[in-house]
């Protein structure tokens, strides 16, 4: 990867990044968020990791970030002008956030990345070199996720429901026969 | 050459970034993109550092790391949904119901 493009890839990825916390609007977040991811991906493809960097565009600018914007709109938000939150929630927040990048750079200092560049072998980053490792030494680690998948999409399901009048009177009208059978 | 460092120092910036959002701002929506900024500054460095060892594992991780991110995204948004619909609101200030 060339430093220039690193350098025009990282302006817009911080930039966009500001824009996400910035913005006032939801869904402008959101779409600096999605300008963010795609810096990332581009990233990713310009260091070897090219399967990574598609499914970072297709799975998580693609399709997560969509999620996020069907909500943004299903909940159809007021627009809130002016500051929300209270001014010393945010000094405070901003002085650790300035702690925290501090460590990050110290703990990050050159010095300590002294890690000799290795070199790729044939197909770095391609998916057959990604599903040998998955599918040997993250085997299980792949298999529990299917089931936080499917934890997830159940408990998705179960929250987001809305019962319906009807669906109450028949649970309604089920107990108060279930009380007179009694 | 791209030095490691500046990736390194991208990835903070990022992650120090999506901090910053989550605690300012009080929008739940736009505190869950925060935290989608910090994932994805991780993602970075894991890619950035298994590129420079020349391992998959690295990848692999941030694999992972968008499945849990997916997963989370539903069960959060999911939640918000449904606190929406009972308290018609989506600031984090106005839910105190578990406080005392």
């Amino acid at each position: 990867m060339p430093p220039i493009l690193f350098w025009f890839l990282a302006t817009l990825s911080v930039v966009s990044a500001l824009g996400v916390v910035l913005q006032r609007n939801p869904v402008h977040c959101l779409l600096a968020l999605v300008l963010t991811l795609l810096a990332i991906a581009v990233l990713f493809i310009g260091q070897g990791a090219v399967v990574v960097g598609f499914l970072q565009a297709i799975v998580y600018a693609g399709a997560i970030m969509v999620l996020f914007l069907f909500v943004i709109w299903l909940l159809n938000l007021p627009v809130v002008t002016g500051s929300t939150g209270r001014l010393a929630a945010k000094l405070l927040g901003a002085v650790g956030v300035a702690a925290l990048l501090a460590e990050l750079e110290v703990f990050w200092v050159p010095s300590h990345l002294q890690v000799k560049a290795a070199q790729h072998a044939a197909g770095y980053g391609a998916i057959d070199a990604l599903s040998q490792t998955l599918f040997s030494e993250y085997l299980i680690a792949f298999e529990v996720t299917s089931v936080l998948l499917l934890v997830a999409v159940v408990g998705a399901v179960a929250l987001a429901r809305r019962t319906t009048d009807a669906e109450v009177q028949s649970q309604a009208g089920n107990s108060s026969r279930t009380e007179k059978a009694a | 050459m791209v030095q490691l460092s500046w990736l390194m120092e991208l990835s903070a910036a990022i992650f120090a970034i999506g901090v910053a959002g989550f605690l300012s701002r009080r929008n739940i929506l736009v505190m869950f993109m925060s935290i989608e900024l910090m994932l994805n500054a991780v993602n970075l460095a894991f890619v950035s550092l298994g590129s420079r060892m020349g391992t998959m594992d690295g990848q692999v991780i941030v694999f992972f790391v968008m499945t849990v991110a997916a997963a989370e995204a539903a069960v959060g948004l999911a939640i918000i949904i449904s606190i929406f619909r009972n308290r018609e609101t989506v600031n984090a200030d106005d839910l105190t119901l578990l406080k005392w």
